[in-house]
């Protein structure tokens, strides 16, 4: 036998073998679950992310099922981890879709990541729901959803933040140039803190892997500035700011919601007083739905929640909701049916997606005090 | 003024770790004219080793301090020693390709069961020695930064004189010299590779440490990227020269300190990089290497 034939012999008797193995498609009872697809950073620099994610995909998962599921089926959930990395979320979300044939892909908590997974749902018309901020993610297409607020509204917040609360004249910014996230967030808050009569005096920029900053907070530092914006993920601010207060550099220093993880307070501990970011959630809301969450968090997990579960439990909530308007796991109509989600009740606050796919929310402004972030002001969109 | 001294200074506090790593690589090739890949990875166990023993002394005391710092060099050296004698050894006369290749895959080793035993997640290294600042006008010195350019300063010059005025340091250069013509004048091969082997990695460790106390942000792999620069910073002093690859690693982490406090941040190992092409352009064998014709 021919190399050649063996070769094409063997194909067919793989193929026969993965006929006999993949089932025809069942009509949906009552016992076969809906299959929800999500993928996370499990392990890797974002950890904590990605656990917390998991967390509030879980105990929204568990509420739902608790309820009677949805189309009278439960809820079940395949979760892939990509590391952290880039280059594994593609391959991951592929996986979920093609093997697992889920209806819908939930992640990820970076914009970076949820842009690399984005292109493949658009083009396999899977509906994915995102927490990433940054607006290109809802362009790819009108497949890609999210819950988080978008980049240009929460930089716009700091900005205001920074000139009418701080008072802030001169600012330096210091950006992650190896971030989608970050360079989109600095850009928005410079265009509006120009606008607001804000000089920017230094820009400074860094790349993700990196561990020393002192040459360019040394340089910002000459430059003489009020206060400094670093629109960078929690690893490397909390390093940042450490060296910032080491160098002598007094004033405030902001940040996005890159900032949210009880990691950088390890880092960087009491080197983090002046520091404010602008987070999706707060733990002191007094939202009923809020408490509620609050409360059931605690019990499941013997701790507050962060930022990032909330938004994921509100992931699971919109999907559910959708589910059930649309009435089947169809994902033309699940898909259609997500994008008319009005006035839904998350635990985040109230959700309305709009021609952009976008939520309308308000962002929460925290301060650092006491050994840990509370809440400054609200500012609603 | 100010600000020129205290990039100046952030440079040689950078550039003092690099150099010690440097030295590690530079040491091995002199021995064995092989680059030791692996040099990172043994940095990075020395962190780890630095991350666990911290929790067993008291935090901020020089005296645990130095307890955590000689215990990871301690525990490096007999890693460093167990990579040679079961990866590298069995390769002694095979083509040096083979034995780089090896490198690289005891590298990649290192690094990714790292990742499985550690987990890829970032530890937050504790505050083993007492820190302070000292301002001098606008220039600011942290207990850190002396920490590292004293502790590299102490290691190089004991470094010099192991190797210049001990009988192993002897037995280390005859190895260098011509192998065959060292065992022919009684000297154990295979143990001053070994103590080679050892020592080096008891200097990665040290910079391992160095390097966690100053970025107390610790992850398997964080020893690529100052392992790649240690590697430049050997061939730019020199490869093969002791205090050539002090100098090299000075200078590297010099120019990109001061690359990244200009506008050009994101361009600074592109420029450091660029800098040493044109070095080497002009001084192949490096700042203070020697031309050597290799004989056929």
């Amino acid at each position: 036998m021919s190399l050649r034939s063996s070769f094409f012999g063997l194909c067919a008797a793989l193929l026969a073998v993965g006929t006999v193995l993949v089932p025809p498609a069942r009509a949906a009872d009552s016992r076969t679950p809906v299959r929800i697809g999500a993928y996370a950073s499990l392990t890797g620099s974002e950890a904590t992310w990605g656990q917390s994610y998991e967390r509030g995909v879980r105990l929204a998962i568990e509420d739902v099922n608790a309820a009677g599921g949805v189309l009278g089926r439960p809820l079940e959930l395949v979760i892939e981890d990509n590391r952290s990395k880039s280059g594994d979320s593609s391959t991951v979300v592929r996986k979920l879709i093609v093997r697992d044939k889920v209806v819908a892909v939930l992640g990820e908590v970076s914009s970076g990541r949820s842009l690399e997974a984005a292109p493949i749902c658009q083009q396999m018309r899977v509906p994915m729901i995102s927490n990433g901020s940054n607006p290109k993610v809802t362009e790819v297409g009108d497949y890609i959803f999210r819950v988080a607020y978008i980049d240009p509204f929460q930089g716009a917040v700091m900005a205001r933040f920074a000139r009418e609360h701080l008072k802030v004249g001169r600012i330096a910014v210091l950006t992650d140039a190896t971030n989608a996230y970050a360079v989109g967030l600095g850009r928005f808050f410079k265009e509006r803190f120009i606008a607001d009569g804000g000089v920017v005096a230094l820009e400074q920029r860094y790349s993700s892997s990196e561990r020393d900053f002192k040459a360019q907070l040394t340089a910002i530092r000459a430059a003489g500035v009020d206060a400094l914006f670093v629109p960078g993920y929690y690893t490397e601010v909390g390093l940042i700011v450490s060296q910032a207060r080491e160098l002598g550099f007094t004033g405030p220093v902001l940040g996005g919601d890159g900032w949210a993880s009880p990691q950088l307070i390890e880092l960087a501990g009491n080197n983090l007083k002046d520091t404010y970011y602008c987070d999706n959630f707060s733990v002191e809301s007094e939202e009923p739905e809020t408490r509620r969450f609050i409360a059931r968090f605690r019990a499941r997990y013997q701790e507050d929640p962060d930022s990032i579960a909330p938004l994921a439990y509100d992931a699971v909530g919109l999907l559910a909701d959708a589910l059930r308007r649309a009435g089947t796991t169809d994902r033309v109509k699940l898909r259609s049916a997500l994008a008319a989600t009005s006035g839904l009740a998350g635990v985040s606050g109230t959700i309305t997606i709009d021609a952009q796919r976008n939520p309308q929310k308000p962002a929460y402004i925290v301060g650092f005090k006491d050994g840990r972030y509370r809440l400054v002001t609200t500012i609603a969109p | 003024m100010s600000e020129f001294l205290q990039q100046l200074l952030n440079g040689v506090s950078l550039g003092a770790i690099y150099a010690l790593i440097a030295l590690g690589y530079t040491m091995v090739y002199g021995v064995l004219r092989f680059i030791n890949f692996a040099h990172s990875g043994v940095f990075m166990v020395g962190a780890f080793a630095g991350y666990y023993l911290g929790k067993l002394v008291p935090e901020g005391t020089i005296a645990g301090g130095l307890v955590v710092l000689l215990g990871a060099m301690v525990a490096c050296a007999a890693l460093g020693m167990t990579i040679e004698r079961l990866a590298y050894r069995p390769l002694r006369g095979a083509p040096t390709l083979n034995v780089l290749i090896t490198a690289i895959g005891v590298s990649l080793f290192l690094e990714y069961t790292g990742q499985l035993v550690f987990g890829a997640t970032p530890r937050t290294f504790p505050q083993i020695f007492p820190t302070a600042h000292f301002h001098l006008g606008g220039l600011v010195i942290s207990s850190n930064q002396l920490m590292v350019i004293g502790v590299s300063f102490v290691l190089m010059v004991l470094l010099q004189l192991i190797v210049f005025r001990t009988r192993i340091g002897t037995a280390m250069r005859a190895v260098a010299l011509n192998p065959n013509a060292a065992r022919l004048v009684g000297v154990n091969n295979d143990a001053v590779i070994s103590f080679t082997f050892g020592l080096g990695s008891a200097l990665a460790a040290a910079g391992g440490i160095l390097y966690a106390i100053n970025y107390p942000s610790i992850d398997p792999l964080m020893g690529v990227m100052p392992g790649l620069k240690a590697f430049v910073a050997a061939i730019l002093g020199g490869i093969g020269n002791i205090p050539g690859a002090a100098l090299g690693g000075l200078l590297l982490g010099t120019v990109e300190t001061f690359v990244a406090g200009s506008q050009f941040s994101t361009y600074k190992d592109a420029i450091a990089f660029g800098i040493l092409i044109v070095i080497l352009l002009f001084r192949p064998a490096g700042l203070l290497g020697k031309f050597v014709v290799e004989k056929v």
